[in-house]
């Protein structure tokens, strides 16, 4: 066993030819699509915006001023105008990324857990188990997700917690029925028999040879909820469900503008181009990313 | 006293071990007894089980340490579901498996056990590879599942790359994609011997690799069986294959053992009505010795409402009434030889009209 008798030469000074393996691809082929580059650096700048907002905001986002309302587009100190109570848009746009992408990314990064444990579970398993679980999935589908999100928001009551829990039950459906039928496609597969014939446990084969090969599928399919995500909570947050004033959140920005749509349109629309070119940045690089991640081999 | 009863008693009981194993009466290494599966058909309004598949009804074969058994069979009699019962990837509806001696199961061998003892390449070779995984961690990761630390087990997957052939130095990072038919296939062989097994399944191993590739991987095959002491199950379709690799062939038919016994004398003289069918379907090297009618015709029975009795009834030329009506069992043809058959023809006393007369004294 320990003699490697070879009848492939062995140059023992050779060394061992590396090859490049799935991510390093992947990246080398993100790296030649310029639109999911041009797309990934907005979702980047949106990100630093967020993170970075006291130092990038010029004025205090709450600071109203009853002289200054309603400012036009371009008004000397304030840059993007002011809004229905005299407080800076610039500002409270760049807070308001704060608030919401938290809002579209976190009840997302919850449903991935939840709902993909609970695909690859029911996939993994199969038979009874995923018959129970994907049933109780099939209940949540029902409802239209919209629908489901400001019931479910209503019950709990307004709050940015509440918000992010329903949407979170809003995500886990979809999630897991994704994971769901990959991980049955990648469990019927010889490798998966395989590695259950060398007398692995349950929980080795998931961890080393389901999970690499699924939560690529389920990561991009969620980059792609993101969107979706921003967008539900400014509707909940537009209806009142969400974030409460006066905190600066684009959907309840857009909301509270609403009346002064007549008198400075554009204004009322800035919130409402925030959440578009910020929901269309990561729906496209969720498309790159697939297309990336497609590899034929 | 009783130590010394047991010192005396041994040796002749070993004795007569070699001595068997000399005359080629080795003892079995795997006996398989009774193995049944069937699968469901659900349907109707309540989901009950309306009809099942009857994929393997009842087959029992031994394997004798350090022999290749072939097993060959039309595609869909069942080959392939016994490798998996085998293997326990499937559960077996009943029948028991027995390595050296030791049941698998609850109270003899635990899956874990038979699964270092018994390991399986299959036939795919690129879908039974992890296209994430490099080579050397797939070869590695069944001795790490069995607690070989992580240092060892890469250094035994360096060596066994060596010994199916390829440059460690040039595989050992590479991933599936990026390797041909034949070396997937070395791989595979590779990951089956990283647990050190007793027995290795082949299940249509070299059955997906073109002609020159599948001859390679033969001798692969047989130079690691000399080398590891290794006992062959060889599934294939191929007649000629199991012809060169087998010391020993069991025929199947739809899920049921018809023929068993020692290479040549089933390929030089099939008792089988299936087994003599099957072996005049093999094309033959000669032009003038080409088959001017089709052996059999038709399609195999569907399994799951096989025929009565017989099972080949419906597609034997020598049929009878009596083979719709009684199944035969498996029964010794040839002594000398080892060779068994299932059929009314063979079995003296069963009533067909070619069947040999009865003798009085046995």
């Amino acid at each position: 066993m320990n003699t490697p008798i070879a009848e492939a030469n062995i140059d023992v000074a050779q060394v061992a030819v590396q090859s490049r393996g799935y991510w390093t691809t992947v990246l080398q082929r993100l790296r030649r699509d310029r639109v999911t580059l041009f797309f990934g650096s907005v979702v980047l700048a949106i990100i630093l915006v967020a993170i970075f907002a006291p130092l990038l905001a010029p004025h205090d986002p709450y600071h109203a001023s009853m002289i200054k309302r309603l400012k036009p587009v371009g008004t000397e100190g304030h840059l993007l105008g002011t809004d229905e109570t005299g407080r800076d848009m610039l500002s409270r746009l760049i807070y308001g990324a704060r608030l919401s992408l938290f809002m579209g990314i976190m009840p997302v990064i919850n449903a991935l857990v939840i709902g993909g444990a609970l695909g690859i579970i029911a996939g993994f398993v199969g038979g009874r188990t995923n018959m129970i679980i994907m049933r109780a999935m099939d209940v949540f589908y029902a409802f239209p997700s919209v629908l489901l999100a400001i019931a479910i928001s209503g019950a709990l009551g307004a709050g940015i917690f509440n918000a992010i829990i329903s949407l979170t039950l809003v995500f886990i459906p979809p999630l897991a029925r994704v994971s769901e039928s990959v991980t049955t496609q990648v469990r019927n597969l010889d490798y998966v028999d395989a590695a259950r014939a060398s007398g692995a446990r349950a929980l080795t084969i998931i961890r080393v040879h389901v999970l690499s090969n699924v939560l690529g599928a389920i990561f991009i399919y969620s980059t792609s909820l993101i969107s979706v995500s921003i967008i539900l909570a400014s509707g909940l947050s537009f209806l009142g469900l969400g974030t409460k004033p006066p905190e600066p959140e684009w959907g309840l920005m857009l909301n509270t503008l609403r009346q002064a749509i007549y008198v400075n349109p554009v204004l009322a629309a800035l919130p409402g181009v925030m959440i578009f070119i910020t929901s269309l940045s990561f729906n496209l690089v969720s498309d790159g990313l697939r297309s990336a991640m497609d590899i034929k081999v | 006293m009783s130590a010394e009863s047991i010192a005396v008693e041994t040796p002749p009981a070993e004795t007569a071990g070699h001595a068997g194993h000399r005359s080629g009466e080795r003892r079995a290494l795997v006996s398989v007894n009774d193995l049944k599966k069937y699968f469901p058909i659900r349907g109707g309004l309540l989901n009950r089980t309306i009809a099942n598949v009857q994929a393997v009804d009842g087959i029992s074969f031994e394997v004798k340490r350090g022999e290749t058994l072939g097993i060959v069979g039309e595609s869909g009699c069942g080959k392939s579901t016994t490798a998996r019962l085998l293997m326990r990837l499937i559960e077996p509806d009943s029948g028991d498996v027995i390595i050296d001696g030791k049941r698998v199961g609850a109270d003899g061998m635990s899956l874990r056990g038979m699964r270092r003892q018994m390991q399986m390449v299959f036939q795919d070779s690129f879908a039974s590879l992890n296209p994430r995984l490099t080579i050397e961690d797939t070869i590695a990761f069944g001795p790490m599942v069995h607690g070989v630390p992580q240092a060892e087990a890469r250094t035994r997957a360096r060596d066994l790359l060596a010994k199916v052939g390829l440059d460690p130095n040039l595989f050992i990072r590479r991933y599936p994609h990026e390797l041909s038919g034949g070396q997937r296939q070395r791989i595979n062989i590779a990951r089956a011997l990283a647990l050190e097994p007793k027995i290795v399944l082949l299940d249509e191993a070299v059955s997906a690799l073109d002609k020159s590739v599948e001859a390679q991987v033969l001798n692969l095959l047989m130079d690691l069986k000399r080398d590891f002491e290794l006992t062959y199950i060889f599934i294939s379709h191929d007649l000629h294959v199991v012809h060169y690799v087998s010391d020993r062939v069991l025929v199947m038919y739809l899920g049921q053992v018809v023929e068993i016994g020692p290479v040549d004398e089933i390929y030089a003289s099939p008792r089988h009505p299936y087994t003599q069918a099957l072996l005049s379907a093999m094309p033959s090297m000669d032009p003038d010795n080409r088959a001017e009618k089709p052996p059999l015709a038709g399609d195999p029975p569907n399994p799951i409402n096989p025929p009565s009795g017989c099972r080949f009834h419906t597609r034997c030329p020598f049929a009878e009434d009596l083979c719709s009506k009684r199944s035969p069992t498996l029964e010794l043809v040839d002594a000398a030889a080892g060779q068994f058959a299932a059929c009314h023809m063979t079995s003296p006393g069963s009533g067909h009209s070619k069947a040999p007369q009865k003798r009085a004294t046995a």
